[in-house]
C-alpha cells in the first residue's frame, strides 16, 4: 500500500468516527461527514448519469449531425424529440410556463405506466395470489424439518394469515364480534411479519458496524505494518494524529461534562 | 428512585456505549460459530456448483457503499465460486453507484483466482481471470425495468459496448451470446427496489432462473416470492452470505462477523427484556400509588 491509498483510508477512518460520533451528540465532525456524503453521492450521480445517459443515448445518436443544422441532418433525428422533452422539464421553473412541464411528464408517465401495468399485476398480484391458494398438501401435512413452507399446515397458516390482515384492513364494518376476531389474528399475523423485519434490519445495522470495525482495524494494520515496503514514519504520523483528536475530543467533552454537572 | 425506575431514565448512550464494547471486544476475540445452511441458500450454491464450465451466469449488482458490508461478501463468494468453477458471468448494473462496487469486487477476485486454492476438499489452480474471456462488465444504463427489458431482446440494445468501451461484438465471451436465452441464470445482488424489477421485467418477463442477494432489511419482504417459485434462491443480510461462505468453503469476512452479530443480538435482546421489565413493574407501581 503506497501512502496516498492511506492518506484515503485514514480519511475513511476518520469519517467512520465522526459519523458514529452523532450517536454521542450532533458536533460539527458529524456535519462535516454528512453533508460531505450528500455532496459526493450528488456530483457522482450526475457525472455517472450524464456519461451512461445523456451522452449514449443522445450525444453519441446524434454525433452524425451538425449544430447549425439543429441535428436534423443526423442519420437518427428522432432522437432530437425525448431532447426536446426532457428540455421541457425545466419549465417548471418558470412560474408562466410551469405547464409546459406536463407534456413530457404525461408521456413519461404514460409510457411507464404501460410498460409497468401488464408485468406488474401478472408478477406482484397474480401470481401472489395464486400462490396463496394452492391446494393443501395433505400428503405431507408437517413437512420435512421445522417451518417447512411446502407443508401442508404452512399453506393453512398463509392462506388464514392473509386472509385475516385483508379483513384488518376492512374499516368499513366495526372490529367486533368474529369479525372482530379475524381482524385481531390478522393484527397478529402483521405483527410477526413486522417482528422478521425488525429483526433482519437489527442484523443489517449491526452488520454496518462490523464492517466499519473491519475497516478502522484494516486502517490501524496498515499504519503498523513494517512489512510494507511503502511504510514511512508518516503512516504513524498520520494514524496518531487522528487518535490524539478523537482523544482530545473526548477529554474536552469530559472536561465540560464535569463543569455541567458541578454547576 | 428504584432500579426499575433508573432503568427507564437511563440514557439511551449507555446503551450504544455497552453495545460497541461488546462488538468491539467480540470482534478481536478469534473464535467461529458454527453456521446453519438454510435451504434458500443452498439451492443457490448449488445451482451454481452443478453448472457446466463455460456456462454464463449473470450477476447484477444494483448496490451502493452504505450496504458494501452486508452484499459485497456474497458477491465475492459468487464470483469466486463462479471462477473457480470456470463459469462466465456477465455483470451489471441498475444502481447508479453500482459499477463502482462491481468493479471492485471483480478485480479482487480477479486477484484471488491467481492463487492455488482448495476449497471443500478440491484443489484450484490459480489462473488469470480475464474481462472479455471470463467476465463481461455492462455496467450501468438508466432506467432499470427498459434496460432488464432491452436486454431480453439483445444485450447490446441497451449495451452497445462494455464498462470499458469495448464493442461487446469483439469480446470473446459474448459470440453468440444475445440475450437471457443464453444465460443459465440470474442472480441479483441488490441493495435497492432494482430486485422488484428483475422479478417482473426479467423473471416474470422472460421465465429464468432468479436467485436473489438481498440486505437484511429487504429479506422479509421478499420470502413471498421465493414461496410462490418466483425466485428459487434466497440470501438475505450477513447471514445469508456467511452461508454461502459455509458452502463454498471459503470464510470470509461474513463469517467472521457472525459471531459479533451473536453477542450483540444477546445484548440487545438483554436490552430489549430489561426494558420491558422496567417498564411493567413501574406501571404497577404507579398504579398501585394511584389507588393508594
Amino acid at each position: 500500500m503506497d501512502f496516498g491509498t492511506f492518506l484515503w483510508i485514514t480519511l475513511g477512518a476518520f469519517l467512520t468516527l465522526s459519523t458514529f460520533s452523532f450517536l454521542y451528540k450532533d458536533n460539527p465532525f458529524y456535519k462535516i461527514a454528512e453533508h460531505l456524503v450528500v455532496g459526493v453521492s450528488a456530483g457522482y450521480w450526475v457525472v455517472i448519469l450524464w456519461y451512461n445517459g445523456l451522452v449514449p443515448n443522445l450525444f453519441q445518436m446524434l454525433n452524425d449531425g451538425d449544430w447549425y443544422y439543429l441535428w436534423l441532418n443526423s442519420s437518427r433525428p428522432w432522437y432530437l424529440i425525448p431532447a426536446i422533452l426532457g428540455v421541457l422539464m425545466w419549465t417548471r421553473f418558470s412560474q408562466k410556463y410551469a405547464w409546459v412541464s406536463r407534456w413530457p411528464l404525461a408521456v413519461y408517465i404514460g409510457m411507464g405506466t404501460g410498460v409497468a401495468i401488464p408485468l406488474e399485476m401478472s408478477n406482484r398480484v397474480n401470481k401472489q395470489l395464486y400462490a396463496t391458494m394452492v391446494n393443501i398438501n395433505w400428503e405431507s401435512f408437517w413437512g420435512d424439518g421445522f417451518l417447512d413452507a411446502a407443508a401442508g399446515y404452512s399453506q393453512i397458516i398463509i392462506f388464514v394469515g392473509a386472509v385475516a390482515g385483508l379483513f384488518y384492513f376492512f374499516f368499513s364494518k366495526a372490529h367486533t364480534g368474529v369479525f372482530g376476531a379475524v381482524a385481531k389474528f390478522g393484527i397478529w399475523m402483521l405483527m410477526i411479519g413486522f417482528g422478521a423485519s425488525f429483526g433482519y434490519t437489527v442484523m443489517a445495522r449491526i452488520s454496518l458496524f462490523i464492517n466499519r470495525i473491519q475497516g478502522l482495524h484494516g486502517w490501524g494494520t496498515a499504519a503498523f505494518d513494517v512489512s510494507n515496503p511503502n511504510h514511512s514514519g508518516w503512516f504513524l504520523a498520520f494514524f496518531w494524529l487522528l487518535i490524539l483528536g478523537v482523544a482530545a475530543y473526548v477529554v474536552l467533552e469530559l472536561v465540560k461534562f464535569i463543569k455541567h454537572r458541578a454547576a | 428512585m428504584n432500579i426499575f425506575d433508573r432503568i427507564m431514565t437511563l440514557d439511551r448512550r449507555w446503551v450504544f456505549l455497552f453495545l460497541a464494547i461488546v462488538c468491539v471486544v467480540t470482534y478481536f476475540i478469534p473464535f467461529r460459530i458454527p453456521v446453519t445452511v438454510d435451504d434458500e441458500v443452498e439451492v443457490i450454491y448449488e445451482f451454481v456448483d452443478t453448472l457446466k464450465p463455460g456456462q454464463i451466469v449473470m450477476v447484477p449488482l444494483d448496490y451502493d457503499p452504505s450496504t458494501v458490508a452486508e452484499l459485497h461478501p456474497m458477491t465475492y463468494a459468487i464470483f469466486e465460486h463462479c471462477f473457480r468453477k470456470q463459469l462466465k458471468v456477465i455483470v451489471t448494473s441498475l444502481h447508479p453507484n453500482g459499477p463502482g462496487m462491481a468493479e471492485q469486487a471483480l478485480l479482487d477476485v480477479a486477484d484471488s483466482m491467481k492463487l492455488d486454492r482448495t476449497y471443500n476438499g478440491v484443489t484450484y489452480r490459480g489462473r488469470e481471470v480475464k474481462t472479455g474471456f471470463d467476465y463481461t462488465f455492462l455496467g450501468y444504463k438508466p432506467y432499470p425495468a427498459l434496460v432488464i427489458l432491452g436486454m431480453g431482446q439483445n444485450f447490446r440494445l441497451p449495451f452497445p459496448t462494455d464498462y470499458y468501451g469495448i464493442p461487446l461484438d469483439s469480446l470473446p465471451m459474448m459470440q453468440g451470446v444475445q440475450n437471457y436465452d443464453q444465460v443459465a441464470g440470474v442472480i441479483n445482488v441488490s441493495g435497492t427496489s432494482g430486485t422488484d424489477y428483475w422479478i417482473s421485467y426479467g423473471q416474470g418477463r422472460f421465465g429464468f432462473p432468479l436467485a436473489l442477494g438481498l440486505t437484511g432489511v429487504m429479506g422479509a419482504d421478499y420470502y413471498p416470492y421465493l414461496n410462490s417459485g418466483q425466485v428459487f434462491g434466497l440470501m438475505a443480510g450477513l447471514y445469508g452470505a456467511a452461508q454461502y461462505e459455509e458452502l463454498a468453503d471459503n470464510a470470509g469476512p461474513a463469517i467472521d462477523g457472525m459471531r459479533v452479530q451473536v453477542y450483540a443480538h444477546i445484548v440487545i435482546i438483554m436490552f430489549i427484556i430489561m426494558g420491558n421489565v422496567g417498564y411493567f413493574i413501574s406501571r404497577r407501581e404507579k398504579n398501585k400509588k394511584l389507588k393508594g
